[in-house]
Parts: structure tokens; sequence; C-alpha cells
């Protein structure tokens, strides 16, 4: 049970990780650092920096957080400490 | 102008009349009821009750022309406002709900086993809530003036009276349903006047399409590249590109709005009222939904009503437009002046650029005059408002736009009285003060507490305090640097010891107030900056209003040290950090 435990918090912590990579990557990332050379691309009438960081990012924030929901409530299974 | 005034009382008063009849239906009978609405709140309807407490008038009014007048550089308040909700479903609401209690302050008071720590983090709770107060009351107040014609003053008393209703009458419970209708009517009248708009424009009804597509004048050219180049062509930086400070300051900004965010005790109480912690993590996600429908839609209303306000001034290059011929909305606004026009030249006729100087100047290459500005004032706060006037749409989008910034003003003022009170009664009161007070007398203090609070922040709301403008930025300055990195190390450091965090709490508020303070006047009054507000004493470049994450940073630091001097927190504190970090057996929000 103490060796779950452990099992499912580590798991858990590389979920976090693997999620605020992914949003630093398009918000300060693709948003703010690499802003200028994306924008030498296009979205239709966007540029592509200035979309990241007016449209993308906020895209990709809602995503993150409902993927994270679901996979933490399939461990939550396995673990049998759901509810 | 009589229909768009009958339009507005219908509007206004009829969501007020539905308000009262939510908060008759819903409202509170115990203490569980009135702090976290009986732990029976769905997460879709949480999702929706924390996009109306979350949105307030500052973004429903302000933001679009923010982001209006700063292009790109607005970016900063779109993502740092949207990513803190990851941060807030990741590392906080779910551990938070497992623990189960009804504030903040408790959780800090359990985690930290001290009172000291509890007594900061209501202080830290109250000032940020307070000065967030003035700027929603001061939202009814202008609202009422402008499309009711009722003076100021009267229409915070209005105001007033109507958040007392529901907020004292049910509490929780009755502000997380009236929030919900207030959701709805916010982001109806966000949309509908965008749809109309993005329509008018390019063709597309989607905002967040017709921002990307071409414009619907025959030109094919796509809306974005014609609004860079009419503000570059009158000398302003390029919509698109626009920097805010620099790619540091800009930085800062955006990673301290994100962790004020997860920070506001106001957002993280809601996660108390849904019954598991799946469904706390399920309704960070409805609430980003709910967010998100308002901030993808606002650059397109900046950057929309932007095109639209320098087509009328200039509709073709060269020719302006003339003075004595404005449209309706331009002389409306004048009269509340935040639209002040100076004929400087002399002609007649309007223009708006970048050029600030009086000086006549001659351009070496064309040898013509640079024109001067004209437009002595455009407040940022009009772009919303005044936008379905500007698109010339009808008058029920309009009176639907005065409800809809009433909606936002007054769900997140009822938010933040709430937080206030139950700080108040249930932690210094029931905590600390008066630990054996009876569950009946500590519901009915509550709602003494938060009448006294309405009354105060109605006060501060018609005699505003000259530090208002500067407060919002001490409100996530202090979310940022005392309460994210409490809660943050609370959960994921088990070790973390009591004395060590409040070290680290107070270093972090210490600091960041002290950088706003030596920037912009100790208290915000003017003369007692000891610095100055000018950029080259910034450090690194940083704006005070971005200083937030130096203070977190500076928090866990401190505590780290700190941590190594007091040494690990006692066997049962680490059991219970164990405890809430797995999600089962989780039941609803209770006492002790």
């Amino acid at each position: 049970m103490e060796e779950n435990k452990a099992t499912y918090w580590s798991e858990n912590l590389r979920l976090i990780f693997i999620c605020l990579t992914i949003w630093f990557v398009v918000s300060f990332g693709l948003g703010l650092l690499l802003v200028e050379p994306l924008n030498e691309f296009r979205l239709g009438g966007y540029k592509l920096g200035f979309w990241f960081a007016q449209q993308g990012s906020i895209y990709a924030f809602l995503g993150l957080i409902f993927w994270y929901g679901a996979k933490m409530n399939k461990l939550d299974k396995k673990y049998h400490s759901e509810d | 102008m009589e229909e768009l005034k009958l339009y507005t009382y219908i509007a206004v008063f009829g969501t007020f009349a539905l308000y009262f009849a939510i908060a008759w239906w819903a409202r509170a009978t115990n203490t569980s009821d009135f702090y976290v609405a009986g732990g029976g709140i769905t997460p879709l309807q949480n999702g929706m009750a924390i996009g109306a407490d979350w949105m307030s008038a500052a973004s429903f009014i302000s933001m679009a022309g923010m982001i209006s007048f700063m292009g790109y550089g607005g970016s900063v308040f779109l993502m740092g406002w949207t990513g803190g909700y990851v941060l807030l479903a990741l590392l906080l609401a779910p551990y938070m709900r497992k623990h189960g209690k009804f504030t903040v302050p408790e959780f800090i008071y359990d985690r930290y086993y001290s009172k000291t720590a509890r007594v900061v983090a209501v202080a830290c709770l109250i000032i940020a809530s307070l000065t967030y107060i003035i700027g929603q009351m001061k939202g009814v107040g202008v609202a009422f003036s402008r499309f009711l014609e009722i003076d100021y003053d009267n229409g915070l008393y209005i105001g007033m009276f109507v958040v007392w209703v529901y907020a004292v009458l049910g509490g929780m419970k009755g502000i997380t349903y009236t929030q919900i209708a207030q959701y709805v009517v916010m982001i109806f009248a966000y949309t509908i006047p965008a749809v109309f708009i993005s329509l008018q424009l390019t063709g597309n009804p989607i905002p967040q399409l017709g921002l990307g597509s071409t414009l619907a004048d025959g030109s094919g050219m796509y809306l974005l590249d014609k609004l860079d180049l009419v503000v570059t062509d009158l000398g302003f930086k390029e919509y698109t590109t626009a920097n805010l400070g620099g790619t540091v300051n800009m930085f800062a900004y955006t990673l301290s709005l994100m962790i004020g965010t997860a920070g506001l005790p106001h957002v993280i109480m809601r996660f108390f009222t849904v019954p598991s912690v799946q469904a706390a993590r399920a309704s960070a996600g409805y609430a980003l939904v709910c967010i998100a429908l308002l901030y993808t839609v606002a650059p397109a209303v900046g950057a929309m009503a932007r095109l639209n306000l320098m087509n009328t001034i200039e509709p073709v290059a060269g020719q302006n437009l003339v003075y004595d011929e404005r449209p309706q909305w331009f002389k409306d606004w004048e009269k509340t002046g935040l639209l002040k026009y100076e004929d400087k030249n002399g002609d007649g006729k309007i223009q708006y650029t970048a050029n600030n100087t009086d000086k006549i100047i001659i351009d070496e290459k064309t040898g013509k005059e640079i024109a001067i500005n004209e437009m002595v004032k455009v407040d940022r706060d009009i772009m919303v408002l005044a936008n379905p006037a500007i698109a010339n749409l009808p008058n029920w989008v309009i009176a639907l736009v005065a409800a809809g910034g009433l909606a936002a003003a007054l769900s997140t003022a009822a938010g933040l009285l709430l937080a206030i009170s139950s700080s108040i009664s249930h932690d210094l009161m029931k905590g600390i003060l008066t630990p054996n007070m009876s569950e009946k007398n500590e519901l009915l203090s509550s709602r003494v507490v938060m009448t006294i609070a309405i009354i105060v922040s109605g006060y501060l709301g018609l005699n505003p305090p000259g530090f208002a403008a500067g407060t919002v930025a001490l409100a996530f300055g202090l979310a940022a640097s005392s309460i994210f990195p409490a809660l943050m190390m609370g959960i994921f450091c088990k070790k973390m010891s009591g004395p060590a965090a409040v070290a680290g709490m107070c270093s972090g508020i210490g600091i960041t107030m002290l950088y706003v303070f030596q920037h912009k006047g100790i208290m915000f009054i003017p003369g007692t900056s000891f610095l100055g507000g000018m950029e080259p004493n910034w450090f690194f470049g940083i704006s005070p209003n971005a200083f937030g994450v130096i203070g977190a940073i500076v928090n866990f630091s401190v505590a780290f040290v700190a941590l190594q001097v007091t040494g690990p927190a006692p066997k049962h504190i680490q059991e219970m950090v164990e405890n809430m970090r797995i999600p089962s057996g989780a039941g609803a929000a209770h006492d002790h």
C-alpha cells in the first residue's frame, strides 16, 4: 500500500512535469521568446508568433487541463484511490 | 436616444430582478451553505461561477481597450490571466479540495500549525480583496452614470444594495447561482457585439476567425495587415509587434499575473464547493472554457475597435473627419471627459497621430508638416463600451453591453466580499478570538462582517483613494509573492516547516511592497517614491506591476534557507500532507 502511494505520487509528478513543460513552451516559448522568427510564418492573416500569444496559448492551456484531468482519473482508478 | 434608454432600463433592471429571485431561492441556512454552498456544486456550474467571479469590470471593460492600444504587448494579460488556471488545476486545487476546509487561511493554519501564518494569510487576503473591490465599485458607478444618466453616487448605492441582498442572504450558495446567471448575461453581452462587428468588417461571424481573415471591403487585404498599415502611417507602433517594455519585462509580467491568478483566495475558495477531487480538476477546466470564450474574443474586439476608430477619424488617408460632422457617440463620450479633442491647427478637422508635441516639424523627406495629434484624450476604457455605437449596432445591443458590464462588476465584488467575510468571521473570530462561537452566531457574524465590508468598499468607491489605479498591481503582487508560494510548498514539500514558511511569506510580501512603493510612492501617495517611477531604476527593466514573480522567488529561497535552520515539519504534519496527495476519502468541505 505504501509502495502504491509512492508510485502514484511519482507518476503524478511526471505528468505535472510534462504538462508544465508544454505550458511554458506554448506561452513563454512560442508566444514570447521565439515570437520574432515565428512571425515570419502565417496562419491566415495572423502572424504565427502573434497568434500563439493572443489565441494559441489559451487553446493549449485548455487542452492541457483536460488532458491532465483525464490522465489523473485513469491513474486514480489504477490505484483504487478514487472517491 | 429615448429608445436606447428604455432598452437599457429593461436590460439592467430585468437582470437585477433575476438575481434577486435566484438569491431568494438559494438562501443559506447553515455555515456550510454560506461558506462552500453545501459542497454540492457540479463542475460545470462551478466553472461558470468561477468565470463570473474571475472576470471583473477590468476583464470586461478595460482589457480589450488595453489590447486595442498596446497591440501585441497586450498579450501579457491574455496569457497571464488564463495560464494561471493551468497552475491552479495542476498544483493547488485538487489537493486543497482534498484537505477540505472552508477558507485559504484555514488551510495555511492546518498545514503550518501556526496562528501567525493564519493571521499573515488573512492580512494578505483582506488587502488584496479590498483593493480589488474598489475597482468593481467604480465600474458600477461609471456604468450607471453613462448608460442610465443617474449620477455616479446613486449608481454606486444601487449597486451596493443589489450585492448586499444576494450576498448576505445567500452566502456562497446564493452567490454561486447568481454568478452562473451573471456569467450568461456577461458572455452574451460581450460576444454579440463582437459577432456583429466581425461580420461587418470581414464577413466571418466568428470573431476569433474574423481577426485572421481578409476585409470585406473588396480590397482582399488581411484585417491585421490593414491595421498595421493604418497605425504605422500615423506614427504609432506596428500593432502586431508592439512590445511592452522589452522581452524580460513581458516575461516577468506574464509570469507574475499567472502565479498571482493562481494565488487569489476568492478564486481558490471556489474549488472547495465541489464534491470531489476529480470534480475540482474538472472545474478548473470548465472555468477556463468559460473564461477563454471571452478571452479569445477580446483580441478581436480590441483590434477591430481600433480599426473602426481609425476609419471613423480618417476614412480615407489624408481626408480627416470634420469636427462639426462627428457622430453621436463621439459627442456622448466627450460629455464624460473620457474623449477629448483640441483643434490645434485650427482647420476644424480631427487628426489622430502619435505625434504629441505642439511644435510644427517639417518632414525632411517630403517637405510637408508632420500632422500633430489632436485627440488629446482617448480613454482605453471606452473602447468596449463605445464599440457597438462606433459600429452603428442596434440599440438593444448597446443596452446589453451595459447589463453585461454591471454583471461583471457585481459578480466579482460578491466573490471578494465572501472571501473577506469568511476570513474575518471564520479565521479571525471563530479560529483565534472566540473559538467557542456557535454555528448560528458564526453565520450571523459573517453576515454582519459582510455588511460592514460592503459599506467600507462603497465608501472607498465614493472617495477613491489616490492609489486606486495602482492597487490591482498590488493585489496580484501580494497573491503571487505570498499566498501562491506558501500553498505550493505546503503541498509539494512535505518537510516545509511553519516558521520557515512564515519567514518566506513575510520576505516575499516585504520585497514586493518595497519595490512597488519605492517606485509608485508609499501607499501610492505622490511624491513619496524615493527612487522615482523612472525606468532607469527598474530592476532589470522590470516594471512594478511585473514584480510579483521576483517576490515569489525571494519567498521560495528564504523559506528553503530557513528550513535548514528550523528543521523539518513534525511527523503528523508530514503524514497529513501525504494524505492530501491521495484523492480517496475526500468528504464534503467541513469545519473542524
